[in-house]
């Protein structure tokens, strides 16, 4: 029945003891201060509350916290590798897939686990794992041009 | 403060949902949006995602047998289900996107019984059959029989689905679903039609057709099946069905369509999806 949810988050264990049903995105960003994570629609529409529960792109505004008990989660403060940024984070600057930034959290982590699972993603592939982020200020292609960046430097043997 | 069981068997689940102040739940990609735009609170919850008895994909007694628990991106994944229910793998692509098809089950999109749930005419179309299970005993149910009303279903309180079970193919199937919708994620359906048929020497058989956002509750297109039952695929054919296909609905003006555009892009991606069984060459 009702316990604490004990679950991984970015590496660290963390607790929460409120209510089952309160959504991930709520808990990161009120009780774990975890502001990364943004709420853009309250409707798995946007993606921009893309959180990774075992490696898996979820929707933390539709995740009830006591379902990744047990689980890891990662947010985008877990891309930073100690000052280091992630490959897909230093892509998304140098191509300009970043302007207002409301979307990138989420878009970035969407870009990460394409990338985890297949690192030569075609064009329509890497669409396809974005389909579930909106941006409404990029147009996207700044976007595209960041995952081919940051895939050709994880070819190149580039540090992750 | 809700109260959440988290049943390690489906047996135990079962009787915990003898209560019938709780509620199950696996992907609450429906689930949340509703509580969270109305406040609804749950007095109790009960876990269906880690229950190993609603999961898998198999071949068993010549049929595809699915786990009600399966997500979407285990469907479209899946070796099985894209060889022996590729349309079934290919809806599971338009339903939403990767986040949402991560969480989301076929179970969960039957149960909620959405008017426009797109894997609900895709499993009309494959004639599929549904294994239900409560704390009193299973049953079968044919898929048809499942929906009784707008968001009404025929599960009795504290049962739940549990696998999905469809026909093995045969080398002469030919089946496709379309799906009409603003953009190609993230999109809910205006108009979507599966079709399943036998088709041999460009002759149908069989013909089963279902159809989304057209009713309140997805529906067989009887009168199209019966235009094209025996007939021989040509562009005439297309037509008298895209016509019998418009006659057939009386769909709704809502949010995200009118009855006037549906009733055309219905026999649009009919008369489409007739063409496009003719075997090529």
């Amino acid at each position: 029945m009702n316990d604490v949810i004990r679950c991984t988050v970015n590496g660290r264990p963390l607790e929460y003891q409120g209510s089952p049903m309160d959504r991930l995105l709520d808990v990161l960003r009120e009780s774990w201060r975890l502001t990364g994570t943004k709420e853009g629609c309250g409707e798995g529409e946007c993606g921009a509350c893309t959180v990774l529960v075992d490696g898996d792109p979820v929707c933390a505004c539709l995740v009830p916290v006591f379902q990744v008990d047990g689980r890891t989660v990662r947010t985008i403060e877990g891309l930073l590798h100690g000052e280091r940024l992630d490959p897909v984070q230093a892509a998304f600057i140098d191509e300009g897939g970043v302007q207002c930034g409301a979307c990138t959290p989420g878009m970035v982590l969407s870009a990460r686990a394409l990338l985890d699972r297949n690192p030569d993603p075609s064009r329509e592939e890497i669409r396809d794992a974005l389909a579930g982020n909106l941006c409404r200020c990029t147009g996207y292609e700044g976007i595209y041009r960041a995952v081919v960046k940051a895939l050709q430097a994880e070819d190149a043997g580039g540090a992750r | 403060m809700t109260r959440a069981f988290t049943p390690d068997s489906l047996a135990e689940a079962l009787k915990i949902l003898r209560d019938p102040t709780v509620v199950p739940v696996a992907g609450c990609t429906d689930l949340l949006v509703v509580d969270h735009a109305t406040g609804r609170r749950h007095d109790a919850v009960l876990d269906l995602s880690r229950l190993t008895a609603l999961r898998g994909i198999r071949v068993a007694d010549g049929h595809l047998d699915i786990g009600a628990g399966c997500t979407f991106t285990e469907l479209r994944q899946s070796p099985e289900v894209q060889r022996l229910a590729p349309s079934l793998a290919q809806v599971a692509g338009t339903i939403g996107a990767w986040q949402i098809q991560n969480r989301a089950t076929l179970g969960g999109n039957i149960a909620n019984a959405s008017p426009a749930g797109d894997s609900l005419p895709v499993l009309l179309a494959l004639g599929a059959t549904l294994e239900l299970a409560s704390a009193e005993g299973v049953r079968s149910l044919v898929y048809e029989q499942f929906h009784v009303g707008y968001r009404r279903t025929a599960l009795t309180p504290g049962e739940l689905i549990v696998r999905v079970r469809l026909p093995l193919p045969t080398r002469h199937t030919y089946t496709a679903v379309k799906k009409v919708g603003t953009r190609e994620a993230q999109a809910i359906s205006k108009v979507i039609v599966a079709i399943h048929a036998e088709v041999d020497g460009g002759r149908l058989s069989g013909v089963r057709l279902g159809a989304g956002s057209v009713a309140a509750v997805p529906v067989r297109l009887r009168q199209v099946e019966a235009v094209l039952e025996g007939r021989h695929i040509d562009a005439s054919l297309a037509d008298a069905a895209a016509r019998a296909a418009r006659a057939e609905v009386s769909p709704i003006d809502d949010v995200r369509s009118t009855a006037q555009y549906r009733a055309f892009a219905l026999g649009q991606v009919v008369a489409t999806m007739v063409r496009e069984g003719q075997p090529r060459g």
